[in-house]
């Protein structure tokens, strides 16, 4: 644009506050589901319940999935200090720690499945599979934008100058761990807390 | 224009397309005001269809018992009527105004993201042609545009599925549009153009925006629970699973609502851009318009409920949404009375964009009115899902948003051609959509509260002889209507092939869109103004002598001041006219929106193989989209 | 014989007190006079539940067309007035008044928060269940509705009826609403009952029971509608309820309580008896004898079938209602337009209905989700017979 990135109205990028809006758009459609999830918690319509949550399994993936927030401003301040380098290192270790995540999702589902938890077992199981499963697709599509910043950076067409480039993909990764850090607590640990020990 | 790009660098598949003139332009294009054309045309088109929808319900019900058509597809055509002009009609119609108009209102040379800008219109379009598409796949949506569950959930066939997936398809293009264009208003204004010098049509299209941005995502979750219900068997709404059905209506009317005033803000802002250029006045109580305007957004999304209340929710429920939605009628009476008082004291040209946006003040006065009995919870009971719904919300939508649209058109024509729509024709067609409009609507007022139900394929004979003359009425308007429609394709074809010229400036305007030549050229503005006043191209062509009467400026006396101001603010624009760089046409937003019709067949008919080409299409799509040259300074 | 007692012939058009309608007249004076042939109109109340909110409407309405007045008023005042007299001149530019912003901006909300107190009282009042009010409980169907009175019938087992709601003259009532399909919420919608005389609309949810308060006043018969889109036959699928005197009504249970006699042996209509039960086989069309889907009490077939399925609605005293199919249809010839019924059965239809439901009424009785009556592949013989059976069922 003529009005480039240093001419704005605010003095804001646009595509930092372009991602700030959407991400404003994104609360609301987890917040949707989060809700869902609430309403539906004990609707397991016989079939298992909260009270297959591992929470000490999904407590350490959580934990992971934090982490990979640390790596991820590490990255941006390696960009910001123009160090390609360690800036392609870390968005590699963000990027594994995202998969290291979606890995133990999978495997979590898998769980579930076999423990007669499907899909379409219940509202309940309907809500938590597709709420933590729209989540994993957030988390797959980050990894991809990190694994696409990694590649540009490779190509030359993100310049060190354009930290702000991986400054907006920071702040998509920061905003799926955040919502993650709701769901962890308000999806496994409330629920199973209510279900499990009666509140 | 494009002089300085990277684009001759580089193999054949990375290099920009480069044409920006001629036909094959337009699928390239990333230019606002194309894009705002070709959303204009294919609102058109959709708006042929919705009229025809909804010309074959009416002659359904110009008699009683008739057997015209069956109820299955009465049932098809009343749903996407409802779903064609609210989502492939109004919404878009307002997207066309918004992406011509915004920039140039602002003093822009472009939107924000422009190539993001040609996704949502090619989305926008994909989307209308998956959801037609559904007629000639085994029968169109049939479970009302509200698609209330179960119903929605357990009709056989596909019907609803299309219903669900194409609108989180027109979801996409919307929530990107609403993104790009908060960023543009809040971003790319002008150097002086403060909030509140911003005109009201721009005010609207934040707010309207922003209701977009928070509401598009409540429904697509409700959606999504939908389409699962639909193809893989969940519960999210099934009863005897121990779902709940009152669920979908509280997301769907937690968007549907905003969704109102989705569709009726930018009218109100079109007719408070034309009352006071044809007043001669400026905006009466522009600040109290302004945040009336953003009251309406709040507690747009704390009335939801008002469409549920004969649904299973408490008094208590009932009586707090029966209190907020009275008191949403504060703010829209405001509007009303500010618009009025433009008009009162002001030297009136009846143009035919005047007069459709006075048409517009007066029939949306009715609509409000009506909607204020609604408000009467316990007579709800009474008035909902019957015909005098149905008219109030006629009158808001088609005598509001409707009248304010064609307003818009009769007003912005000039700009977008050059050329002026012919004003006999104009007014033969304000007339004729005028009468066919009360002709229709205004008897449903009256079918209604004699007890006819709204989305019945039979109007049955035992509802008297008074409520069958009232819809032989009402179908008698919604011909005159066709007539009028007509009349006014004639002018606009017309008009653009042999309108008389029309100058730069035809209404003596007040905003900056008129400052620059008519049509606006590629760049927009060859200087971008610095503005200095609210309605700041009045304020240069007049100025208010010591006793407070207006005197015109000299020609030209304006502009000197202004230029070097203006030059040294913009400094992208390089060494004077034709030298300005504009973003490249590129080809990744058509391609890679293309594979929405992959995507959407996919989950419909559960096609692993197919999502796989979606997926695999949409995914280089994206990196075609991502590796693209640009030229220096072009972010996208 | 079908007692003309049960079943009171209004007398005269109903009429509301002249002062409403002098209250009206400016906004619709075709409507005051059409009201009376409209049956279905809200603007007819016949009791305290719809009279509550008819009179906060009227004075809604009248502030309205007073509002409505004001500003097209305004608007013609200013298109007349001020209409560019080309002397070139500019008018003066006035940008707003902010005591005139605050004159419109709070004498609405006054009036609003005016009428919100009796709005809000009148959401209470009519949620509350009176005590002591009797109960009918009314199941929507796709596309008809069932009522169950529960503890009226024979040992205090509930009477179960269709289309036609029967009540005691100045009662409170309570109806207590579900939707289901066979007796499971699994292929249920929701749909909306409303009578408009008697009260306003409720909505009927599958796994929920929702209510509607209201009060009977004398004897009459009014006219209702499903109102909540519930899918391909929405349209058909009406209801009326019948006011009975307490005499009447009495009666009525009376009636209702007792199982259908089996007609004597050798007639039409026994032969109609046996065909309930025994449909002779026809390639295709698999189960569909009529006690697979219809219970009439008292049934007994030839092979000592019973008639218990409550799929379809219950047919024990059929002839006993004047509408049949979701109330589409008359069972007795009408004399002059709705409401009024003869004694003469209106066999025709009836014949017509048993030989092929789906023609005369749009239903979706085969395949996935089947809602409905199917096409049975009879004889017309043997429909006249079934029918003949039917017209016994008194």
């Amino acid at each position: 644009m003529s009005t480039a990135a240093h001419e704005t109205t605010l003095g804001v990028d646009h595509r930092k506050l372009a991602m700030w809006v959407f991400l404003g758009s994104e609360f609301l459609f987890f917040g949707a589901f989060i809700s869902t999830f609430l309403l539906y918690f004990k609707e397991t319509n016989g079939g298992p319940g909260v009270e297959l949550f591992d929470i000490a399994f999904t407590s350490v993936s959580s934990f992971i999935l934090l982490m990979s927030s640390l790596t991820m401003v590490l990255a941006h301040n390696a960009h910001a200090h123009r160090d390609m380098r360690r800036l392609r290192m870390w968005l590699l270790a963000t990027a594994m720690l995202g998969l290291v995540f979606i890995g133990g999702q999978a495997f979590e589902f898998t769980t579930f499945y076999k423990e007669g938890l499907t899909l379409a077992t219940s509202p309940m199981s309907s809500a938590f599979f597709v709420l933590t499963g729209l989540h994993g697709a957030h988390v797959t599509i980050g990894i991809v934008l990190l694994l696409s910043t990694y590649a540009l950076t490779k190509t030359g067409k993100i310049t060190p100058e354009q930290d702000v480039k991986t400054e907006i993909v920071g702040l998509y990764w920061h905003f799926v761990d955040i919502v993650w850090v709701l769901i962890f607590t308000v999806v496994y640990l409330i629920p199973y807390d209510i279900v499990v020990f009666g509140g | 224009m494009a002089s300085t790009t990277t684009s001759d660098a580089g193999p054949l598949l990375a290099r920009r397309p480069m044409k920006t003139q001629g036909r094959w332009s337009f699928l390239t294009t990333v230019d606002h005001k194309k894009i705002g054309i070709m959303y204009f045309w294919t609102t058109l088109v959709f708006f042929a269809l919705g009229g025809f929808e909804a010309v074959f319900v009416r002659t359904q019900l110009m008699k009683a018992e008739s057997t015209f058509m069956a109820e299955e597809l009465y049932n098809q055509l009343f749903t996407m009527h409802g779903v064609t002009m609210v989502f492939l009609v109004v919404m878009p119609l307002s997207a066309a105004f918004f992406n011509y108009l915004l920039p140039l209102m602002i003093g822009a040379r472009d939107v924000a993201f422009p190539r993001l800008n040609a996704f949502s219109y090619w989305v926008y379009l994909f989307g209308g042609i998956f959801l037609y598409s559904s007629f000639f796949l085994g029968g169109a949506p049939n479970g009302g545009w509200f698609g209330y569950a179960p119903l929605s959930t357990n009709i056989p066939g596909n019907n609803m599925a299309f219903y669900a997936m194409s609108l989180q398809i027109l979801g996409i293009s919307s929530l990107a549009a609403s993104v790009n264009f908060i960023v543009t208003i809040v971003n790319m204004r002008a150097v002086g153009m403060t909030f509140m010098r911003m005109p009201v049509f721009v005010w609207m299209s934040l707010v309207v925006n922003f209701l977009l941005l928070f509401s598009l995502p409540i429904i697509t979750v409700g959606l999504i629970m939908l389409q699962f219900d639909i193809a893989l068997g969940t519960s999210f709404y099934q009863a005897s699973a121990g779902g709940d059905p009152i669920l979908w209506q509280h997301l769907f009317w937690l968007f549907g609502h905003p969704e109102v005033y989705i569709l009726i803000l930018p009218a109100m802002g079109i007719v408070s851009e034309v009352l006071p250029t044809f007043s001669k006045k400026p905006l009466f109580g522009y600040s109290f318009l302004v945040f009336a305007g953003a009251a309406i957004g709040f507690i747009g999304f704390g009335v939801w409920a008002h469409h549920m209340f004969t649904s299973a929710i408490g008094p208590v429920a009932r009586a707090s949404f029966g209190l907020s939605t009275m008191f949403i009628a504060v703010p829209t009476g405001i509007k009303i009375f500010n618009w009025v008082f433009t008009m009162i004291g002001g030297k009136i040209k009846f143009t035919t964009a005047m007069l459709f946006s006075v048409g517009f003040v007066a029939m949306f006065t009715i609509g409000g009115l009506s909607g204020v009995t609604h408000a009467i919870v316990p007579h709800d009971y009474q008035q909902t899902d019957t015909y005098w719904v149905v008219a109030h919300f006629h009158y808001v939508l088609f005598g509001g948003a409707m009248f304010g649209g064609v307003s818009g058109m009769y007003y912005w024509f000039p700009k977008v051609t050059g050329k002026l729509m012919n004003e006999t024709l104009g007014r033969l067609h304000f007339w004729t959509w005028f009468i066919g409009f009360n002709l229709t609507f205004g008897p449903m007022h009256m079918s209604g509260l004699l007890g006819q139900p709204r989305r019945t394929a039979v109007l049955p004979a035992g509802l008297g002889d008074a409520v069958v003359l009232y819809n032989l009425l009402s179908t008698l308007g919604a011909f005159v209507l066709i007539v009028s429609s007509l009349i006014f394709l004639v002018n606009l074809i017309k008009s653009i092939k042999s309108g008389e010229p029309s100058g730069n400036d035809p209404w003596d305007a007040r905003t900056l869109e008129w400052m620059t030549e008519s049509p606006t050229p590629e760049v927009n503005f060859y200087e971008i103004p610095v503005v200095a006043h609210r309605d700041e191209f009045w304020h240069r062509k007049y100025a208010e002598d010591e006793a407070g009467v207006l005197r015109p400026v000299p020609a030209g006396a304006s502009e000197d001041h202004d230029v070097d101001a203006a030059v040294a603010t913009d400094e992208h624009a390089d060494d004077g006219h034709g030298h300005i760089h504009m973003p490249d046409p590129s080809y990744w937003p058509l391609v890679m929106t293309a594979a929405f019709l992959p995507f959407g067949y996919a989950v419909i008919y559960k096609s692993a193989p197919l999502l796989l080409l979606a997926a695999v299409w949409m995914f280089a799509g994206f990196y075609g989209w991502i590796i693209e040259p640009l030229a220096a300074g072009d972010d996208d | 014989m079908r007692d003309p007692h049960l079943h009171p012939v209004p007398t005269a058009p109903r009429r509301r007190p002249v002062g409403r309608v002098v209250l009206l007249a400016l906004l619709a004076f075709a409507l005051a006079a059409c009201s009376a042939s409209a049956p279905q109109s809200v603007l007819d109340p016949q009791g305290p539940a719809a009279q509550q909110p008819d009179d906060l409407f009227r004075v809604v309405l009248l502030i309205a067309l007073v509002v409505f007045l004001v500003v097209q008023g305004l608007i013609i005042y200013a298109v007349v007035k001020f209409r560019d007299n080309g002397d070139g001149e500019l008018p003066k530019q006035v940008h707003g008044n902010t005591k005139m912003e605050l004159v419109w901006t709070i004498v609405p909300a006054l009036i609003l928060a005016g009428i919100s107190v009796p709005t809000i009282k009148a959401v209470f009042d009519l949620a509350e269940e009176p005590p002591g009010a009797m109960i009918v409980e009314v199941i929507g169907h796709s596309w008809w509705w069932e009522y169950r009175y529960p503890g009226l019938g024979p040992d205090g087992t509930d009477l179960i009826t269709a289309n036609e709601m029967v009540l005691p003259e100045n009662t409170d009532i309570t109806l207590k609403m579900t939707a289901e399909e066979s007796g499971s919420t699994a292929n249920a919608v929701i749909h909306a009952y409303w009578i408009p005389a008697l009260a306003g609309k409720q909505d009927v949810v599958p796994g929920r029971i929702t209510t509607i308060n209201l009060q009977t006043s004398g004897p009459d018969v009014y006219m209702g509608q499903c109102t909540e889109y519930c899918g391909l036959s929405h349209a058909n699928m009406r209801n009326y309820a019948t006011v009975l005197s307490a005499a009447d009504f009495d009666a009525w249970v009376e009636l209702q309580g007792t199982p259908a006699a089996m007609p004597a042996e050798g007639s039409d209509a026994a032969e109609g008896a046996r065909l309930f039960a025994q449909l002779r086989d026809v390639e295709g069309l698999g189960q569909r004898a009529c006690v697979s889907c219809h219970a009439i009490s008292g049934y007994v077939g030839p092979d000592g079938e019973v008639a218990g399925a409550g799929v379809g609605p219950d047919l024990t005293h059929l002839m006993d209602r004047e509408m049949f199919a979701g109330a589409i249809f008359d069972l007795y010839e009408t004399s002059d337009g709705w409401g009024t019924w003869t004694d003469e059965p209106n066999v025709e239809d009836l014949v017509k209905w048993v030989q092929n439901a789906p023609e005369m009424k749009a239903m979706r009785a085969t395949g996935e989700n089947a809602l409905g009556m199917p096409n049975l592949g009879l004889t017309e013989q043997e429909a006249r017979q079934i029918v003949a059976y039917l017209l016994t069922l008194k």
